[in-house]
């Protein structure tokens, strides 16, 4: 780590190709932000991506990285973070690869509480495909698969987290640089798996939740001095309250001991002897 | 043929059935014998008939025969199911004192011996040792002394406290007393000791201690059976070497884990049976592309679906070889006997990460849930050998970097194998994808790139058919024009069924093939031979496909899929059988 790391360091040198105005520039910017601010090089993060739109951004960054298979990022990036604890491990990807393809692994990422950070970008849109309806569009959302809207309520993520067990729930806009990347930067430096679903527009595909729609109608919990993050119990409240849209750190547990430690995982796996482990022949005398 | 003698336990699932088989198996291996074990049982917990064999000789054995010599049968189900083994003069242990075992009739020219186990146990302390009276019974019947059973019932109860151990070495006791005084039959069995030490252990044990040896330490699985004993020994013991198990929440997950593991650095491993291989799958192709080692273990069991979940199979060859969406470079083990199951892990491990490849090694569910004896300098640990490939460090990342000062992670080689940074290393920053890319790791569809990297990646197994041992294994007579191929468990069955075939005045040379792809070129073996037999537990004959497509020619087949190991008697019939027949189209 150093200290002198600035932000575009984090920067590949391949030009995005996202739709010009896509709220993934401002998701990104903010996380490569909040990377050099928490004191990371890329020579010491590892940065997991999804499929998607979304999972496009391991290639404008640089950093370690991989880019996996739908849906199932999460995993990779708790590998990874298990196998050389020293690693900061962060892992993007969209709503669709998150909450439907992936809802599976995010609901045991979340209690499984490995020090990393996961940002969702949320169009609630499928952009990379085209337009179809995600987990979390809304249910009259009308797309090329859904003519009529999905018929069925959305996801929320946030609940899903809470329900599972979360440590750290936030969420924010893309557009908002500023708090974005301070909240991504909180996710951070939370001891375990710190959750952040991000609002990222598809100015291509979703004409119903755009950038003014989320201007209009996000509240910043950081103004409303009166939440506290700590209190599940206001935290459960503004999850489910489903007439405003949140942004900040909702939840934090402040008990939170990430699976690494509770496992006492400390070493770089990758170190090994040359060969066999010096006693490894009492590995077969355990079968006399 | 050695003098051998057979024995099973059977009963219900819950019975205590397995325990009391492997006291009985530890007790021969630690009396000096060569034991082989085989177990019947049913994919429940409760209820369901269960049964434990042990095979045992003083010459060593390898596979099971159609042939029971003592059978223990706890229920009447047991005797049964064994009919067809049992033959004239064979003993059963019964307890006619029990409920369910009134009145049962023993076979015609059987000894049944009623032993009131219960009774007994009870009178030693409780009921639930009427299976170590059992064993005192058979002790007495086979004429092997009764303190070998004294070390295996420690190993076993020992945790409990002394008095548990005292009163299961009272009970064995009292089984055998009870055969001495109340039966004046003259058996004919005496089983040897000798002072030779052996190990017993099955295949899944042998993969799991060949990954330690190897230095995996990092292991994601989800449980199936018959796998789940890799997992089950990793557990406890990996963390001893600084390693980690993760039960995921499944193989899509498992596999993924796994592969984050692998890409930090560590050598990393996944297990798991058909169905969780059709799960891993699609990650299989981005392992491929990714260039990121990884050992996948398949523990074979009878499919298609979820098939016959505790019967045996190797129907999953298919899907090893050419498994995966795309074209995937790969590479394919079979172990050969459970001692393979430890060399050959070790071996994936380092083909894994030599050629940035995953490796599936095909194990199957004779070979996993078997025990065998074995010396244990087969399992050499000084041997072993880590080769970790073509890694860079801080120093060495240089010549790998490109003008720019970028990190060329799939540069285009003339072998096809490329430099790997681990995360840390200075300046090796790089992103791996399951998209095409270039040798920067970056997403390209430039169509010269994809062709560069399509052939780069498939060069490796070239590069690795030419600097590796693809070695096979050869026994029974090898100028005889009978020419017989198996591979994985099959080995121990065919290498007996040999000596049953020469007893009838039938030479064979036998392949055992370990490697599967790639593997040993036997397109001129087969084509010189006057008749070839491929033997696998399938029913289409997958590898006989695959060595018909090699040599060109037609081969004959003998194929099992009924659930059940191939017996070394029953094959050798099958082998007569089948070079008398002509191939028909
Ligand atoms: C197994 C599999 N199924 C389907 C796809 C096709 N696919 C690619 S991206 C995507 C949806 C992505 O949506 P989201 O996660 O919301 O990301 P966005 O593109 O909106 O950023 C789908 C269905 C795939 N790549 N793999
Ligand atoms: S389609 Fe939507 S999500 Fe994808 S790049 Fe364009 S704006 Fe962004």
């Amino acid at each position: 780590m150093s200290s002198d790391v600035r932000f575009t360091d984090f920067k590949s040198d391949k030009q995005p190709t996202w739709c010009p105005g896509c709220g993934d520039f401002g998701t990104m910017n903010g996380m490569m932000k909040a990377l050099a601010n928490t004191g990371n090089d890329p020579d010491n993060t590892f940065v997991v991506a999804g499929i998607g739109c979304s999972g496009k951004i391991g290639t404008y960054m640089h950093s370690y990285a991989m880019h996996g298979v739908h849906g199932r990022a999460l995993p990779v990036g708790a590998g990874v973070k298990m196998a050389n604890p020293d690693l900061e491990v962060m892992v993007a990807g969209g709503d669709g690869d998150g909450y439907s393809i992936g809802a599976g692994h995010f609901v045991h990422a979340v209690r499984r509480n490995v020090d990393m950070t996961y940002v969702v970008m949320d169009n609630r849109i499928y952009g990379l495909t085209k337009g179809q309806a995600s987990p979390t569009s809304r249910e009259d959302f009308e797309t090329s698969t859904t003519p009529e809207g999905p018929k069925q309520p959305p996801v929320n993520p946030m609940a899903l987290a809470l329900a599972a067990g979360a440590t750290f729930i936030a969420q924010s806009f893309s557009s908002d640089a500023m708090r974005h990347a301070e909240i991504v930067q909180e996710a951070i430096e939370h001891d375990g798996f710190g959750f952040v679903n991000v609002f990222s527009p598809c100015v291509t595909f979703n004409d119903v939740d755009t950038y003014d729609y989320f201007r209009d109608n996000l509240v910043d919990l950081g103004d409303e001095d009166d939440h506290d993050r700590h209190d599940y119990d206001a935290a459960k409240d503004r999850i489910l309250d489903a007439s405003k849209e949140y942004q900040g750190v909702i939840y934090q547990n402040e008990n939170s001991v990430p699976y690494e430690e509770q496992h006492g995982l400390t070493e770089n796996m990758a170190d090994i002897p040359d060969g066999a482990p010096d006693d490894a022949m009492d590995l077969v005398r355990e079968f006399y | 043929m050695p003098a051998d003698f057979n024995w099973a336990i059977g009963g219900e699932a819950g019975d205590g059935i397995d325990s009391t088989g492997k006291i009985f198996a530890q007790a021969l291996s630690r009396a000096g014998r060569h034991v082989f074990t085989s177990k019947d049982f049913a994919s429940r917990i409760r209820g369901g008939y269960t049964a434990y064999k042990v095979r045992t000789s003083v010459d060593q054995v390898q596979s099971v025969v159609d042939r029971l010599d003592v059978l223990i049968a706890l229920t009447p189900r047991t005797i049964e199911e064994n009919l067809d083994e049992l033959h004239e003069g064979s003993v059963i242990v019964y307890d006619g004192e029990r409920t369910t075992m009134q009145g049962v009739e023993i076979p015609e020219g059987m000894v049944g011996l009623d032993v009131p186990l219960q009774s007994i146990a009870e009178e030693k302390g409780g009921a639930i040792m009427r299976n170590v009276v059992a064993l005192g019974a058979a002790c007495a019947v086979a004429d092997f002394p009764i303190e070998h059973l004294d070390s295996s019932l420690e190993k076993r109860f020992g945790g409990k406290g002394q008095a548990i151990v005292d009163n299961n070495r009272e009970a064995a006791r009292a089984g055998r007393d009870y055969v001495h005084e109340n039966f004046d039959h003259e058996f004919d069995y005496d089983l040897e000791t000798t002072d030779n030490d052996y190990v017993l252990l099955n295949g899944d044990e042998a993969i799991g201690m060949g990954a330690i040896a190897a230095g995996c330490r990092f292991y994601a699985g989800y449980p199936i059976t018959p796998a789940t004993d890799v997992m089950e020994y990793l557990t406890g013991r990996i963390e001893q070497y600084g390693g980690h198990v993760v039960q995921a929440e499944d193989e899509l997950a498992a596999i993924n884990l796994a592969l984050g593991g692998a890409r930090a650095g560590a050598r990393a491993m996944t297990a798991t049976s058909g169905p969780g291989i059709d799960l891993m799958t699609e990650t299989f192709g981005l392992i491929a592309t990714s260039e990121t080692p990884l050992v996948i273990v398949d523990v074979m069991r009878s499919g298609p679906s979820t098939g016959m979940p505790t019967k045996q199979e190797q129907g999953d060859l298919n899907q090893m070889v050419y498994g995966g969406h795309g074209e995937i470079p790969r590479f394919t083990l079979a172990p050969t006997t459970v001692a393979e199951c430890f060399h050959k892990t070790v071996e994936a491990f380092n083909l894994a990460e030599k050629y940035q490849t995953p490796v599936y090694l095909a194990a199957d569910l004779a070979m996993a849930v078997t025990e065998q004896t074995f010396a244990p300098e087969e399992f050499d640990m000084d041997a072993v050998e880590i080769d970790r490939g073509k890694v860079v460090d801080d120093d060495t990342i240089g010549e790998w970097q490109n003008e720019k000062g970028q990190f060329r992670p799939h540069a285009l080689t003339e072998d096809g194998v490329s430099p790997r940074s681990f995360p840390g290393t200075t300046g090796g920053a790089h992103m791996s994808t399951g998209l095409e890319h270039d040798e920067l790791g970056r997403r390209t569809e430039d169509t010269d790139m994809r062709v560069e990297q399509v052939d780069k990646r498939n060069r490796k197994v070239e590069t690795a058919q030419e600097r590796e041992p693809w070695e096979y294994r050869e026994f029974g007579d090898t100028d005889s024009g009978n020419l017989v191929i198996s591979w994985g468990s099959n080995e121990g069955a065919m290498v007996e069924a040999i000596e049953f075939l020469e007893e009838d005045g039938v030479d064979v040379r036998f392949i055992s093939v370990p490697y599967i792809f790639p593997r040993p070129d036997l397109s001129e073996v087969i084509k010189d031979a006057d008749d070839v037999i491929v033997v696998e537990c399938n029913n289409t004959g997958q590898f006989a496909d695959i060595l018909e497509h090699d040599a060109l020619t037609r081969v004959k087949r003998v194929n099992k899929y009924n659930g059940v190991r191939f017996k070394a008697d029953e094959l050798a019939e099958d082998i007569k059988e089948t070079l008398s027949q002509e191939i028909t189209a």
